[in-house]
């Protein structure tokens, strides 16, 4: 769908992107992850085409990125906004026409929009009149009106009610049920885990790393679990099949985070321990994202 | 192309149809109705300005009686009463005014014009004047010059300007030039102001209320900005033909309802039919027109290098800078000296022609230096919007940054 190879972009006296590259697969949702100030937006506008990069190239769905792609791309920027004194209505009508749709098929499809949100009533207020969250979900509608087969968010729930963000999350779901191909970035990692496929990190320009959540995720494995157990407390005497991490005392029993033996599995673990204390809980314990990022961080220093 | 007629659209019909732009198209033509309201009422107030007044002389001199000559508006009776009995008669008709000249009017305001209301400047300037004719005269007489000699010595001079041309000598009214040279140079100078804030506050408008990311995604800056300044220039010629239609209408409407033949101030007028006004119209829809692309280019650079209204002065400085000058210049130096060398240069330069040649077109300028003016202002314009188009695409996108001049330089560098 998006391929993105070696992208670099410099402004005056600070690098923006350096040699970043990404494959983003038809009807994925993928999340571009990073701090404030990473080169997110950066890169975004390079896929928009509002900046070129320095060098590089992206590709479309197998074409050099070009004017005619504009169309099958919708955008919301991180700075939403709209036209103050112009009615909403009218005013998506424009924003769709800039995008190519004819008069009419704008104002058919804003119908079944605003109906569907249930903000049939707003079409002659003006954006002034209206609340942030309102503001915000008209917006939504000017940027997914002419189907784009890339929807591309950035910081799509900063500034959203819990409601609106919930109403928009299920909006965008559906959207990628479709068929449409979501992309958007977050510094907020932990609202990805849920709902992207494949993420990229990008810190300092640089993307630190990329692919399927599940799979990042599966190599952080570490074979570390979090067993909680009531009974008599464990003296653990280093016969036991796994290594001891620590040992947490708590209300209910204790709390111990164990990482296996070479070779070992969590049954070796349960056969050595369920003959002295009754197993409450077992998980493996699997970094978060948030965490890998740090982590990764760290070792690049 | 398709999408740049789209915000032309939109930039037009939004302006147009605020409540402010009615007003003002409105707001002029009844103004100027008011205006000949008002000049019909005083033409119609001071018709004793056109009465004809009885001066009645009382000469004890001897010297001026039967030499003052009736003239426009002036009767002259010669009076053999006493001053003080003429008094008297002079409550009972209020047009008569009274001459007195006493034996000897040597000494200063010896002489009275006297009358029931206040005597008018006309008249007294008129009395004052032949009778200093008469004095002069008489005085030479006494010195011995004969009065056949006399009528040789004076001569009566008065100037009729007129412009030598192919087709003939052609009466020119020089004050008429001056009035539409400069009234032509304000009007110029303040629309190219107006209508190029509008366009700055378009841009500072998209800027802060960050839509113009979403409009960037779909059309290029470039076309964004030659939209919008596109869509104002047409809002103000709008503005300009609605008010000469309103305007030709309601003078029409005026000519027939105060209709006024010996209007003074209509005569006055009459003076403006010596000037081509369909030539200085379309001169000044040029002008306007190129030199409203070249300024308005500057200001959407200016607006898209701000935040907010209140940080443009700094760059306002250099663009209004030749604008200014020129309009001070021209409303004195070049409105009285068209033909000079420093109004060439000034109608040349295209940041100060559409001023400059404003002032001089009345006085009819070369063809060459009115064609070399206009190639410069398409240059001139293209050229602007060029620069300005560069540091605009940069600066839209830049917030929260206040940006100095060498950053504007930055901007321009900017591949893309």
């Amino acid at each position: 769908m998006l391929s993105i190879r070696n992208i670099v972009k410099q402004y005056a006296g600070h690098t923006a992107l350096s040699d970043v590259s990404l494959e983003v697969s038809g009807g994925q949702i993928f999340g571009l992850l990073g701090p404030n100030g990473a080169g997110k937006t950066s890169l975004i506008r390079i896929i928009n085409q509002i900046t070129a990069p320095d060098s590089g190239e992206i590709y479309f769905d197998g074409t050099k990125l070009n004017q005619s792609h504009i169309e099958r791309i919708g955008y919301m920027p991180e700075e939403r906004g709209l036209y103050k004194k112009m009615a909403i209505g009218e005013q998506i009508v424009y924003l769709a026409r800039l995008k190519g749709l004819s008069h009419a098929e704008a104002t058919k499809r804003i119908k079944y929009w605003f109906e569907k949100l249930q903000i049939q009533d707003w079409w002659d207020k003006k954006v002034e009149e209206l609340s942030k969250g309102m503001q915000q979900k008209a917006q939504f509608v000017a940027t997914v009106l002419h189907e784009p087969d890339l929807i591309i968010l950035d910081e799509p729930f900063s500034g959203f009610d819990p409601v609106n963000a919930e109403l928009i999350k299920d909006e965008i779901l559906e959207l990628n049920r479709k068929g449409a191909t979501i992309l958007f970035s977050t510094h907020r990692m932990e609202s990805v885990e849920e709902l992207c496929d494949s993420i990229a990190l990008i810190h300092k320009s640089h993307k630190i790393l990329d692919g399927k959540v599940k799979e990042i995720r599966n190599s952080y494995r570490s074979n570390t679990f979090l067993i909680e157990y009531s009974g008599t407390k464990l003296d653990f005497n280093g016969t036991q099949p796994f290594t001891l991490l620590d040992e947490v005392a708590g209300e209910e029993g204790y709390t111990i985070r164990l990482q296996l033996n070479e070779g070992g599995t969590t049954n070796d673990v349960l056969q050595y321990l369920i003959p002295q204390v009754s197993i409450n809980h077992l998980h493996e314990v699997i970094p978060s994202v948030n965490e890998i990022f740090i982590q990764k961080v760290n070792q690049i220093g | 192309m398709n999408k740049v007629l789209l915000i032309i659209q939109r930039e037009y019909l939004s302006r147009v149809r605020k409540k402010a732009f009615v007003v003002t198209v409105f707001l002029v033509p009844v103004l100027l109705l008011a205006m000949y309201a008002v000049m019909y009422l005083i033409y119609k107030n001071s018709s004793e300005l056109n009465a004809t007044h009885i001066v009645k002389v009382i000469d004890e001199s001897g010297n001026f009686a039967g030499k003052l000559h009736d003239a426009k508006n002036i009767k002259f009776e010669n009076l053999s009463q006493t001053l003080a009995a003429a008094k008297k008669d002079l409550k009972k008709d209020e047009d008569v005014i009274l001459l007195f000249i006493p034996k000897s009017y040597d000494s200063p305001k010896s002489v009275q014009v006297l009358s029931e209301k206040k005597p008018n400047l006309t008249v007294s300037n008129e009395i004052e004047s032949q009778m200093n004719d008469i004095a002069t005269n008489n005085n030479m007489v006494a010195k011995g010059i004969d009065t056949a000699q006399l009528h040789n010595i004076r001569s009566d001079i008065s100037i009729a300007s007129k412009e030598v041309t192919e087709t003939g000598d052609k009466e020119s009214n020089i004050g008429a030039s001056y009035g539409v040279g400069v009234a032509g140079a304000i009007l110029i100078y303040l629309s190219l102001f107006i209508y190029g804030a509008q366009v700055m506050r378009g841009v500072i408008e998209e800027k802060t209320n960050r839509i113009i990311e979403v409009i960037v995604s779909s059309v290029k800056p470039f076309q964004l900005m030659l939209g919008k300044i596109i869509g104002v220039a047409l809002v103000s010629l709008t503005q300009f033909i609605l008010w000469i239609i309103l305007s030709v209408a309601v003078s029409f409407i005026a000519n027939k309802y105060f209709n006024a033949p010996q209007s003074p101030i209509l005569g006055l007028l009459s003076g403006l039919k010596s000037i081509q006004f369909g030539f200085i119209i379309s001169g000044f829809l040029f002008y306007f027109l190129t030199g409203f692309l070249l300024y308005s280019a500057l200001f959407a650079a200016v607006g898209s290098a701000v935040d907010s209204e209140s940080e443009t002065q700094q760059f306002m400085f250099p663009i209004t800078m030749p604008l200014l000058f020129t309009y001070l210049i021209s409303v004195t130096f070049l409105a009285q000296n068209p033909d000079s060398s420093l109004a060439f240069w000034l109608s040349v330069v295209p940041f100060t022609a559409p001023v400059a040649m404003m002032v001089r077109l009345p006085f009819d300028p070369p063809a060459w230096q009115l064609a070399i003016s206009m190639c410069m202002m398409v240059i001139g314009f293209l050229f602007t919007t060029w620069v300005a188009s560069r540091i605009y695409r940069v600066g839209i996108l830049m917030y929260g940054k206040k940006a100095s001049y060498s950053e504007l330089v930055k901007w321009f560098f900017y591949k893309e």
